[in-house]
């Protein structure tokens, strides 16, 4: 990165007649009044006028201020940043199925509906659920998505129940979902291996609490292995089990949630299927349930009735929308391209290699960096700054300064049950010499904690901007540009 | 195809460092009895060139692209300047996660900033997020939005916002204790502020409505935002059609408190309905009200300047149930096409483009309501959409005109019980005069 290159705001480049684009002629007549029994904006103020050249080099120089997993690792733990591949970005804006309105004909989009057809298909078959629906947009979606089925299949039971109950380590769309969905959350603590402690959830296991939200691996990258005991726990009292599929990297192919007691599940295809994350979206989050909930999916759900994909609205029980259209269609194409380029044996190697690798950068650390919990790992591991803490550096001083290293830092103060977090998820695409180069920098990292923790504190000093003071800008938010009067 | 960088002495090696000697070893603490025994039953693995062709044939199945189609209704189809592919395209911005570190996510954060000060310029208001999911969901957010800043739990909805919209607020209201009431279309396709004005009570939070609305008709965003802040709820406009906002006077301006849409007019593929991208704004005292990611701008340790996420206390990993909505991702490479459209169309290019889509619909409808049997069915000021009513049922209509490879829009129906032989139509400035005439020539012929 070159540290001197600044990139104007658009708005600070622009100036009065430039274009980076000119329309093909007006080619019917035009009527000089057309509209004129409505108020008509005049020309925006302050709205950019750049040439092509321009735009071309203004997102270009934004985009080197970027660091991307094109790059290198991204050890964002619970974020499953992996490698994209592009075949599937290619075929994703493949013209017969990317031209497709979603407001055309069902038997003139059966190609559209094969794709959708087909990858509900295979993530069924991939994580032991009976039916799933593309709709949701996200995970957080999904979530919400996935509580309003369960709730709706308890008012069909005559009483939709008051509390869903969330472990402490979940993350923090748990509990907003399941609030957004009219419920009144009860926190489950963890026990001391960082995992659902049975007897309590026993205990608040009561007829008036509708599910149980588990995150499986949880967020410490621990498999929570008393999950067929916690699922007959919650179903005896008559409740469901609804997982947070956003750590299904670590089973695929090794186990499936239909087979371990989960009633829902959510996907997130920006994770798992590898899908690229686009600098925060868009995402893609299905949500698969068992037979006895499929009758709440929402609308349509397609069918294949003779050969042909058709849509079927009349669902009585169902939950209605969630989003417009069929969700977001281009990532499912995605993931579809990524499950047929893999097959089974592939699948199951994500698992496989994921896990090796989260192992190896665990095995690597420990004796450098505090680990809280020392029940094994899947696919992630979660560190803390307890050692460094004794020289005055914290956590944000150890992630800011990998960046020095050029790397990116992993998710910091999460879970919640973690003080100091640094949270270290590597996926199964990286290769020996990238997770040699992460163990190295972070040993390096642990060693000027003793002898030089300031270059710690004063880090990053390699990239364009360094600290940026985020108290500021919250305090008094500037939201946009302004022209200067 | 595998994506692992690991050979097979790497695998060996790793393993016998954790003192393993098979990969079966790490996953000793999932317990045997639910564990998979077999191989997924999926298709076996496909290389890069039989994946293109599989892709290939199932696009095969779709005759949709054969068709010459002036379908609109929640999804357009306009010209997306060749930059915008390319720039977007680039790994740098397609392959970062959300810029939670921002001396690594400069770019991403600029983007979403400038993203941000666009939209403010576009809806006339004072704060714009870094994007929703798209425009229903964006509605939706919208009814919460109006329900905590006035705390009151009563919505009044208009029958011409997108009836998929409709939906999914009644989805997501559901479990809330928010009643929506159902608010009526006049005569000329628009909503009747006088008659609205009748419906208001001290109950009600906001007035939720489309403009354009769903007969492609503009509403009279200024009278009907007077209805509401006259019983102090909050006007609230929908705007699926965001091209409009080049040409129409800005919802902001007029009076609307809360402006929330769809943008996928502003380069981002039809793609059968998604990724699409959802946008909000809002005045400056309801920020704190305000759902999804917000980028601000700050200074570093040297005083330079550069951008962050910022007022997060608002956002669920922070308050968890208690935060203003469950959203965590938003759309930024939706967001980043629709700021590469809009800087390269510029000031004068998307008002060229908005009022080469009302000078082509208003030809359109000039062309087609010139055939015996068909008659415009709402009088209002349209942008690039209109209702036709037909002398023959839709479906005869539709049926003679696929036949002649056209689809000439969607038929309201389905949706609209009281609105029998009739069809939504779209033009947009990819239409050329040929193609209306040709769609003219066939209708006369269908109907004939």
């Amino acid at each position: 990165m070159i540290k001197e290159i600044r990139e104007p705001l658009v708005f600070e480049l622009s100036a009065p007649g430039k274009k980076a684009c000119l329309l093909a002629a007006l080619d019917v007549p035009e009527k000089r009044n057309l509209l004129s029994d409505v108020p008509l904006r005049g020309a925006i103020d302050g709205f950019p006028e750049v040439s092509e050249p321009e735009v071309t080099r203004h997102f270009t120089r934004l985009s080197q201020k970027n660091y991307c997993v094109d790059v290198g690792l991204y050890p964002l733990g619970s974020c499953t940043m992996k490698y994209n591949p592009k075949i599937n970005e290619k075929l994703s804006s493949h013209p017969p199925l990317a031209a497709s309105h979603p407001n055309a004909p069902e038997d003139l989009v059966q190609g559209n509906l094969e794709v959708l057809k087909l990858v509900e298909g295979c993530l069924a078959e991939i994580t032991g659920m009976d039916a799933f629906t593309l709709q949701p947009a996200a995970g957080a979606h999904g979530e919400l998505t996935g509580m309003m089925i369960i709730r709706a299949a308890l008012e069909g039971r005559g009483n939709p129940r008051k509390y869903v109950l969330i472990p402490d380590s979940a993350h923090g769309t748990n509990p907003s979902s399941a609030h957004i969905c009219g419920y009144s959350v009860k926190e489950i603590k963890s026990n001391e291996d960082g995992m659902i402690d049975v007897s309590s959830l026993e205990k608040e296991m009561t007829d008036e609490v509708a599910a149980l939200m588990v995150t499986n691996p949880n967020t410490l990258g621990v498999f929570e292995s008393d999950i067929c005991r916690i699922a007959e726990v919650v179903h005896t009292r008559g409740g469901f089990v609804y997982m947070d599929g956003a750590n299904m990297n670590a089973l695929t192919g090794i186990v499936r949630p239909g087979d371990m007691g989960i009633d829902v599940i959510h996907l997130n295809l920006h994770k798992t299927f590898s899908t690229p994350h686009g600098g925060g979206g868009p995402g893609s989050g299905p949500v698969g349930v068992k037979k006895n909930l499929a009758p709440y999916l929402p609308v349509p759900v397609i069918e294949e009735k003779g050969g042909r994909f058709v849509l079927d609205f009349d669902r009585p029980k169902t939950i209605g929308r969630v989003r417009s259209f069929y969700g977001n269609f281009s990532v499912i194409v995605r993931a579809l391209c990524y499950i047929l380029s893999l097959g089974p044996r592939g699948i199951r190697e994500i698992a496989e290699n994921a896990v090796l690798n989260a192992n190896y950068i665990r095995k690597n650390l420990e004796g450098d960096y505090h680990l809280k919990y020392t029940a094994s790992s899947m696919h992630e591991c979660v560190f803390s700054d307890k050692f460094q803490k004794e020289f005055g550096v914290t956590n944000l001083d150890i992630a800011k300064r990998l960046i020095d290293y050029g790397l990116h830092p992993p998710t910091m103060s999460f879970p919640l049950i973690v003080h100091g977090a640094l949270m270290i998820e590597p996926t199964e695409t990286e290769s020996r010499r990238d997770l040699d180069l992460f163990i190295g920098a972070m040993k390096s990292i642990a060693r000027e904690a003793r002898e030089n923790p300031d270059v710690l504190k004063s880090a990053p000093h390699v990239t364009y901007v360094r600290r940026l003071d985020e108290v500021a800008a919250a305090k008094t938010p500037v939201l946009k540009w302004e022209k200067k009067s | 195809m595998s994506y692992i960088s690991l050979s097979g002495k790497d695998k060996k090696e790793m393993l016998a460092a954790l003192g393993m000697s098979s990969t079966e070893e790490l996953f000793r603490c999932i317990p045997q009895a639910v564990r998979l025994k077999r191989d997924l039953d999926l298709p076996a693995p496909l290389a890069e060139l039989e994946l293109i062709r599989r892709i290939e044939d199932i696009g095969r199945r779709n005759s949709y692209p054969r068709y010459l189609s002036f379908l609109g209704g929640g999804a357009y189809d306009h010209f997306i300047p060749t930059v915008v592919d390319y720039l977007s395209s680039r790994g740098e911005f397609v392959s970062p996660y959300t810029p939670y570190q921002p001396e690594v996510s400069q770019g991403t954060l600029q983007v979403i900033f400038e993203f941000q000060t666009l939209i403010c310029q576009l809806t006339g208001l004072d704060i714009a997020n870094a994007s929703l999911y798209e425009g229903a969901t964006g509605a939706a957010e919208a009814v919460l939005m109006a329900q905590r800043i006035t705390g009151r739990s009563k919505v009044l909805v208009a029958r011409t916002l997108h009836p998929q919209y409709r939906e999914v607020i009644r989805t997501y209201i559901r479990n809330l204790g928010i009643e929506a009431v159902e608010i009526p279309y006049g005569k000329d396709g628009r909503l009747d502020p006088g008659a609205l004005a009748g419906r208001m009570d001290d109950r009600v939070a906001g007035i939720i409505y489309q403009s354009p609305n769903f007969f492609g008709i503009v509403e009279d965003v200024k009278a009907l935002s007077e209805v509401a802040h006259s019983r102090k709820a909050v006007s609230v406009a929908v705007v699926p059609e965001a091209l409009s906002l080049g040409l129409l006077e800005a919802p902001g301006t007029l009076g609307a408190d809360i402006v929330t849409g769809e943008g996928q007019s502003f380069g981002i593929p039809l793609s059968f309905g998604g990724p699409y991208l959802g946008f909000m704004a809002c005045r400056k005292e309801y920020v704190r009200q305000l759902p999804g990611r917000l980028a601000g701008e700050t200074t570093d340790v040297d005083g330079l300047r550069g951008y962050v996420l910022t007022l997060a206390t608002r956002e669920q990993h922070i308050r968890r149930e208690r935060a203003t909505s469950n959203i965590c991702t938003n759309q930024a490479l939706c967001a980043l096409r629709a700021t590469i459209f809009l800087e390269s169309l510029g000031k004068d290019g998307l008002r060229e483009m908005a009022w080469q889509n009302a000078q082509k619909a208003a030809y359109a409808m000039d062309v087609l309501t010139s055939a015996s049997g068909v008659r415009r069915k709402f009088g209002g000021p349209s942008f690039n959409e209109f209702v036709l009513e037909f002398s023959r049922p839709w479906a005869e209509v539709d049926a003679a005109l696929r036949e002649k490879g056209i689809l000439c829009g969607i038929g309201l129906e389905g949706a609209y019980g009281e609105l029998r032989n009739c069809a939504l139509v779209s033009v947009t400035e990819l239409k050329r005069k040929d193609d209306i005439d040709r769609l003219g020539r066939a209708l006369k012929e269908a109907l004939s």
